[in-house]
């Protein structure tokens, strides 16, 4: 009994250490971006100070990146999320020939390390002459968005029960309705969260992105270069305000479906 | 598309249905009629094909030939959206992202039926669920939503109503209650009910008309006492309730009876209640109309007797005590006896004999299976 | 999300075949062009690539169509040891990932089920390293153990570390950033799984006369294979190729580089392309061949 009792502590603990190291970066991303640091370096400890947060586009080219990061992020989201569910749809609802030749070209570009499909895009474009820039950038992080909005979306199809789609068809509703009334609102959230991960994937991505970008800076590439020389603040707070945005947001909305939830479950 | 419908339900009429599936036949060849504003039950177990019948009615599958006729017209390829046809589906189907009052809507907003809102809201009101207009579908038990399925459906005063084995999600006690409702509501609306189901007791309970469906074709068609006391085929005679089933040799025949040998002895079936007139022939009566006698009964032209066997098992089930009587070279028989009395009337290992009325036997089409040659 | 990549399917509930045709066409053409324009081809391109050969001319940088394989034996021996090194920090960093994981998952994934909105909070701080640049958590270990730092002067002071040991620079130091780095995308399938995880299955094997431990592997462990197949996969891929961590510029030296940082200086800054491609080419066959292994191995066909 005793050593039940031991291991039931045991196993919090651990993970409150797993966490605490997941978190230890992030805390200290944060913390750095209040330091009173002075031109482009940011590496030790200067004083508190909030300065940073007020003039963030301060140092050059940050806030470029920053917006040039959000609009890849925006372009590649829109076209991977709307031709990554048109997949997931016809995967799960539809049997055909070479289904399971679709569902291997879609597993491989996740079993693909990125720096392999970063240099086979570049070598593409190099052989066909395209001038790398926006266009390129955009080109890749749909191709490596794709895949993950396919399972994401298609997990969220697999629940959807095709009766109701014909009791809708039941109850009057033409083809269009059926689809705009009953399968997309279900569908919303796989969609909504496929689209939330591919933007995340998009704005973190450095890899792929450094082989293509030609003269763009993106976000993780300002970041990159300044590496050697010292990351300044200012990237800091950009990086912390898109951070406690998400977690709040995330945060937020978990706390209002909870107590949602919990108001329903009232009636019964 | 905010056609009228016919108000009081249309006829059915399926005409030489065929459906088949990549690698098995669903329906052989199904002809039905069921005239307008009947309750109509399709019986049948798994498999049997009555699902898909369903199906083709709803518009939900095309028969691979044949036609589906209502109120005199061919709706064979005619869209579900387009077809005066509602389902209540087995798993009721509610869309869980609308409210329960915008589920029951929704059939009308389609078909652009003026005032949506408190004709659904009657609906709601008929199957007592008014109160829970503003709920969501998850938020509701396993009755309510079987009836909000219902509201769902009758809102749009569909020619033919159709119920895919509604109340199988429910538990027996909530099952039997909604029987009640269920065929009240028929009356009350006078719509035409095509009713889907497996459990036989639902099917005889509510339906005006009953179709044992078997293999993709209906075995027999009738009243349910018709087809209970007369069951014309050995899987009728099997699934819709219980029944004891001798085979054997035609071997007598008079103006009015027919008698067959089994182990030498003769069971006699009267004429007009055989199917079978010659050659082997399987006979069978109920459990309830058959007795036993601890001394063999005098022999009578009315009754049938078999014995001496013996008392193999005796099932107490409240309201009848059930005895399993085996019976040399005849084989296993069961009775049913009405608990009257305070103990057992028989025990265990007793000898007995068995009897029956002539005018309660009936006579098969064909024979168990096992028992075909 | 998109975790559950490599798990298994569950059935959909009342699968209906639907007819195929023209609709089925419309909904899987444009985006499987998609991914053989951008996905495939340039993959094709890398392969070709790999095989040109210089220019006669001797120009830096030019190269001209052949089939010459020369590129391959070059990298193979120029890159041994890179090669060796990416795909033994992965393996370590895989593992270490799996062990900090697997307790972390269980624990919010069975222990927190009775509370589902600390569930999902505690969940919310495994996935919230993503809301925040990889290349900045990178930088910020970097300057947390950088030599001075306040944290190896306690090392020190402790005795933990010798006056002369440091952390940068070391492939001690790059498993560790690759650990860190790849951490979620363990931790979140096996999360799937164990919460997904029928607990009167553990509680059937306990009244069997299993102990804890034999709960743990005869049960537990098999039902959750799937979340533990994905979680390997989805961070052993991506670690093979990274070249951050291992970077100078981040947690690495030039005696900790992988395969990711020969391709990205082969490629950017030497204008050796076929060396690049070749190498590119030897590391997705290495991986795709251990993937299939890996995958026959413990029995997961259904990888998407």
């Amino acid at each position: 009994m005793k050593k039940l009792r031991l291991g039931r502590r045991i196993l919090p603990l651990y993970s409150l250490l797993a966490l605490v190291y997941l978190l230890i970066p992030i805390a200290y991303t944060i913390a750095f971006s209040f330091n009173n640091s002075k031109g482009r370096t940011n590496t030790t400890w200067q004083g508190f100070t909030f300065s940073k947060w007020g003039d963030v586009c301060n140092q050059a080219g940050i806030c470029e990146a920053f917006g040039n990061s959000l609009f890849i992020g925006a372009v590649s989201t829109l076209v991977a999320t709307v031709l990554g569910t048109a997949i997931a749809i016809a995967l799960v609802r539809y049997r055909f020939k070479f289904r399971s030749l679709v569902s291997l070209s879609l597993f491989l570009p996740m079993a693909t390390p990125e720096v392999v499909m970063g240099a086979g895009l570049a070598a593409l474009f190099f052989n066909l002459g395209a001038e790398q820039g926006f266009a390129t950038i955009i080109i890749s992080h749909v191709m490596f968005c794709l895949s993950f909005v396919v399972v994401t979306v298609k997990a969220r199809v697999q629940t959807l029960d095709p009766v109701l789609e014909e009791a809708g068809r039941d109850l009057y509703a033409n083809p269009a309705q059926v689809f705009w009334r009953i399968t997309f609102p279900l569908l919303l959230p796989g969609i909504v969260s496929a689209a939330l991960l591919s933007f995340a994937l998009s704005f973190d991505d450095f890899i792929i992105t450094y082989f293509n970008a030609g003269p763009v800076t993106t976000f993780p590439l300002l970041i990159y270069v300044a590496a050697s020389k010292g990351v300044p603040a200012e990237t800091n707070v950009i990086a912390s305000g898109v951070f406690l945005l998400a977690i709040f947001t995330v945060i937020g909305t978990q706390i209002a479906s909870n107590a949602r939830a919990r108001r329903h479950a009232k009636f019964n | 598309m905010a056609k009228e419908f016919v108000p009081a339900g249309a006829d059915l009429e399926l005409r030489g249905i065929r459906k088949e599936f990549p690698g098995f036949t669903a329906i052989e060849n199904l002809d039905l009629q069921i005239p307008a504003g009947e309750f109509f039950a399709l019986l049948g177990p798994s498999g049997c094909g009555k699902t898909t019948t369903l199906r083709i009615i709803a518009g939900l599958e095309e028969p691979t030939s044949g036609q589906v006729m209502l109120g005199g017209q061919d709706v064979t390829f005619t869209k579900p959206h387009e077809r005066p046809v509602n389902t209540v589906f087995q798993s009721y189907a509610l869309f869980p992202h609308m409210s329960i009052l915008e589920n029951v809507a929704f059939g009308l907003r389609r078909r652009k039926i003026e005032n949506p809102i408190p004709k659904a809201m009657d609906a709601l009101n008929l199957v007592e669920l008014g109160y829970a207009a503003e709920r969501r579908p998850q938020q509701l038990s396993g009755g309510q939503q079987q009836r909000v399925a219902l509201a769902r459906a009758l809102v749009n005063r569909p020619s033919l109503l159709l119920l895919d084995e509604p109340l199988g999600a429910l538990d027996l006690k909530l099952r039997r209650q909604m029987q009640i409702e269920l065929k009240a509501i028929q009356m009350e609306v006078g719509l035409t009910f095509l009713h889907v189901t497996h459990d036989q007791e639902e099917a005889m309970d509510m339906a005006d008309t009953v179709a044992v469906m078997h293999k993709g074709r209906i075995e027999q068609m009738g009243a349910p006492e018709a087809l209970y006391e007369r069951p014309k085929t050995a899987f009728v005679a099997k699934f819709l309730g219980q029944s004891n089933i001798f085979v054997g040799q035609a071997v007598e025949s008079s103006a009015n009876s027919l008698a067959i040998e089994i182990a030498g002895t003769k069971l006699s079936v009267p004429k007009h209640r055989a199917e079978k007139q010659s050659g082997k022939i399987a006979l069978g009566v109920r459990p309830e109309k058959a007795f036993f006698h601890h001394e063999a009964p005098a022999t009578s032209p009315d009754l049938n007797i078999l014995g001496p066997g013996e008392i193999k098992d005796i099932r107490f089930t409240g309201v009848s005590n059930q005895y399993l009587i085996e019976i040399p070279n005849v084989g296993d028989l069961i009775v049913f006896a009405q608990n009257v009395g305070m103990s057992p009337v028989a025990e265990l290992g007793q000898q007995v004999w068995v009897s029956f009325k002539v005018e309660h036997t009936f006579g098969l089409s064909d024979l168990p299976a096992g028992d075909e040659d | 999300m998109a975790f559950a990549a490599f798990s298994s399917n569950k059935p959909a509930p009342n699968a209906a075949p639907m007819k195929s045709g023209k609709i089925v066409l419309a909904l899987l053409l444009p985006g499987l062009l998609y991914l053989a324009m951008f996905f495939m081809v340039p993959l094709a391109s890398l392969l070709v690539t790999s095989l040109e050969s210089p220019d006669p001319s001797g120009a830096i940088g030019q190269y001209v169509y052949a089939v010459d394989f020369s590129s391959y034996g070059n990298v193979i021996s120029r890159y041994f040891p890179q090669i060796l090194r990416s795909f033994g920090y992965a393996f370590a960093a895989t593992f270490f990932a799996l062990v900090i994981s697997y307790p972390l998952a269980y624990f919010i994934g069975v222990r927190l089920r009775t509370r589902p909105l600390i569930q999902k909070l505690t969940l919310t701080l495994v996935i919230a390293p993503f809301f925040i640049s990889f290349l900045l958590r990178t930088i910020a270990w970097k300057q947390i153990l950088s030599d001075n730092s306040p944290t190896l002067t306690f090392l020190r002071s402790i005795h933990l570390l010798g006056d002369n040991q440091f952390f940068l620079g070391t492939p001690f130091a790059v498993i560790w950033g690759l650990t860190y780095n790849f951490i979620p995308f363990m931790t979140l399938p096996l999360y799937t799984s164990l919460e997904r995880l029928d607990l009167r299955y553990l509680e059937a094997a306990g009244d069997l006369y299993a102990n804890p431990a034999q709960v743990f592997r005869k049960i537990t462990l098999p039902l959750t294979m799937p979340g533990v197949i994905s979680g390997t996969l989805l961070t052993f891929i991506p670690i093979t190729g990274d070249y951050v961590n291992a970077s100078r510029d981040f947690l690495g030296s030039s005696q900790t580089s992988m395969i990711g940082n020969m391709v990205q200086a082969d490629f950017l800054q030497n204008s050796d392309y076929p060396s690049a491609s070749a190498l590119s080419a030897i590391l997705m066959g290495v991986i795709l061949l251990l993937v299939t292994v890996y995958v026959r191995r413990t029995g997961t066909e259904d990888l998407l």
